[in-house]
């Protein structure tokens, strides 16, 4: 804390978190922050814990132990409801979107829900919000569609829509470039460098590596529910124990 | 207020109006004694597809909200000879009670889970109610009924009118569900739970809060039938065959508008008033089986989604 107490405190800070599924320990003893408005890489070989991490950051799994700090709240036991009108959000791995609702009424249950409803005060200033978003995510014009109808990209730009319609200060973007075309990763990496250009801190999860070196201002990579290595991109690449895991010796 | 709403309490104005008037007008009992269950059911289905419909939460236990009214107004009459606007207000309220009780120990679980854990409460409570001799146990109970009061000539006719009166207390409340953004939370949760939560939606609570307005509903909606039939007894009260009539209407008229389990209701409702009195009230059942089976196989999302179908290749053909 002494540390701290001279700079701006983290907006996320992680102490000593564990979570084990039965015997099994997907993350270990982790202490970790972030700071507002930093794009934070997290990396690591499938099975390493990220996803589990992100999980207990945004309340989907409670830890064992340890503690998640949030603003300088202490949020490791809410709901991820309350975390996310507390201002963290995030995508998922595989896009998990309303099915039976248009793209646009899946912005509107973040904004009727989670995000300053005393602002945005009649239904049709909601609306409005939904469709500004919708605009800068390149979804205007599937505004009115059903979410079964589109396409795997589009799929994810509605998901990091949704995201930012909580009126987020931490944004958890879970892989939201696997499987896409080399453009389409372009796109959506304009997308997130756009949106942390607002002020919110994002954590990417990425195994492309390009797109983590190009967006990151710190990396941190996990393996086997530890930190290996943490800082500049280019460190973290050159460690021998990241190479070590991604390569598997 | 909205047009819509402005429109829709005009047209519940007029439909009680209607009902009033036939209640002066038309002599024979019989009308009302049938028109009575289809109400009653329209009244159990709106308020099942609540928590069925719109969170996407099987309750198999309608029997046993609809028993606990039911019982209700039989422990109320016995103990206090409780008038009949007080056995349905004390019934919504202990129905209520219940939900939130349900609720909090069951909506835990997912699917089918859920369910079963319904169908043993409906069990657990009937086997209490069953056991409890000042409620008659299992041979059941007489009741007289009271005098008759004011406009109303004959009890039925009354009771006619206040189970049309919880019909549009039951659709408003949907409706005002429907329109609200509990309505848009809830039907989150059911396409997917764990990214409403994530989008800010306190699913715990919006489920808690439809299945206490479901059972608050199901409850006022059994509690005349202890005076309707001027008996109760386990058996028929905790009656499976509320559970299954109740989601084969919701599911058949379907769950995505209020209009749907409204629609359900009067269609297999009116059904099975015909068939009891043509064939027998036994073949009600397995009707109820043929249609269900027809309506999963032919119109998954019930007749509203008919409708919608049609009048969407209509506009196409424009």
């Amino acid at each position: 804390m002494t540390q701290l107490a001279s700079a701006e405190p983290a907006l996320l800070q992680i102490e000593s978190l564990t979570k084990s599924f039965g015997g099994f320990v997907a993350v270990d003893n982790i202490n970790m922050d972030v700071r507002r408005g930093e794009r934070f890489g997290l990396i690591g070989p499938n099975g390493s814990g990220k996803t589990t991490l992100v999980n207990c950051i945004s309340g989907a799994l409670r830890p064992n132990a340890g503690a998640v700090f949030f603003a300088s709240e202490e949020v490791t036991q809410l709901p991820p409801s309350r975390r996310a009108r507390q201002g963290i959000a995030r995508s998922f791995q595989i896009p998990r979107p309303f099915r039976s609702m248009t793209v646009v009424e899946n912005l509107l249950v973040a904004l009727d829900f989670a995000s300053g409803r005393a602002v945005l005060e009649t239904a049709s200033h909601r609306r409005d919000a939904a469709m500004s978003i919708l605009g800068r995510m390149g979804l205007a014009a599937k505004a009115g569609v059903l979410t079964g109808t589109l396409t795997q990209v589009e799929l994810r730009k509605m998901e990091l829509a949704r995201a930012m319609a909580t009126g987020p200060k931490l944004l958890i973007s879970d892989e939201a470039m696997a499987g896409l075309s080399t453009s389409e990763i372009d796109e959506v990496l304009d997308l997130l460098l756009s949106l942390a250009g607002d002020g919110i801190a994002i954590i990417m999860i990425e195994h492309i590596m390009q797109a983590v070196m190009r967006f990151s201002e710190r990396v941190m990579c996990l393996d086997a529910g530890r930190i290996i290595a943490i800082g500049a991109p280019a460190e973290v690449m050159a460690n021998a124990r990241v190479q070590e895991a991604y390569l598997g010796t | 207020m909205p047009r819509s709403t402005l429109m829709f309490w005009f047209a519940a104005a007029v439909f009680l109006a209607a009902v009033l008037l036939m209640t002066r007008l038309i002599g024979n009992e019989y009308p009302f004694f049938a028109g009575y269950v289809i109400l009653q059911f329209i009244v159990l289905a709106v308020a099942w597809s609540i928590l069925g419909g719109y969170a996407g939460y099987v309750n198999f236990g309608t029997n046993a909200f609809f028993g606990i009214g039911v019982y209700t107004a039989v422990l109320l009459i016995k103990a206090f000879g409780a008038p009949l606007a007080v056995q349905i207000a004390v019934a919504a309220i202990i129905g209520s009670l219940l939900g939130f009780g349900v609720g909090l120990l069951t909506l835990r679980m997912r699917g089918i889970f859920f369910s079963i854990a319904t169908i043993a409460l409906a069990i657990i409570i009937e086997t209490a109610v069953t056991n409890w001799r000042f409620l008659g146990g299992a041979a059941g109970i007489q009741l007289q009924r009271p005098p008759v009061t004011a406009p109303f000539d004959s009890y039925v006719k009354m009771l006619f009118f206040v189970q049309a009166l919880l019909v549009v207390i039951a659709i408003a409340t949907t409706r005002t569900i429907q329109n609200s953004r509990i309505g848009r939370g809830l039907q989150a949760l059911r396409d997917d739970e764990l990214a409403a939560e994530c989008t800010g939606v306190p699913t715990l609570r919006l489920k808690l809060l439809a299945c206490a307005i479901s059972g608050a509903l199901i409850s006022a909606g059994g509690a005349p039938a202890a005076m309707y039939l001027q008996y109760a007894n386990p058996e028929t009260a905790f009656n499976l065959n509320y559970s299954v009539s109740v989601l084969a209407m919701s599911l058949i008229g379907g769950t995505a508008h209020w209009i749907g389990p409204v629609l359900g209701a009067i269609l297999l409702g009116t059904t099975q008033q015909l068939l009891a009195v043509t064939i027998s009230s036994e073949i009600n059942v397995l009707v109820l089986g043929i249609m269900l089976v027809l309506f999963v196989i032919v119109a998954p999302k019930g007749l509203i989604g008919l409708m919608r179908q049609f009048s969407m290749r209509a506009g196409g053909q424009k």
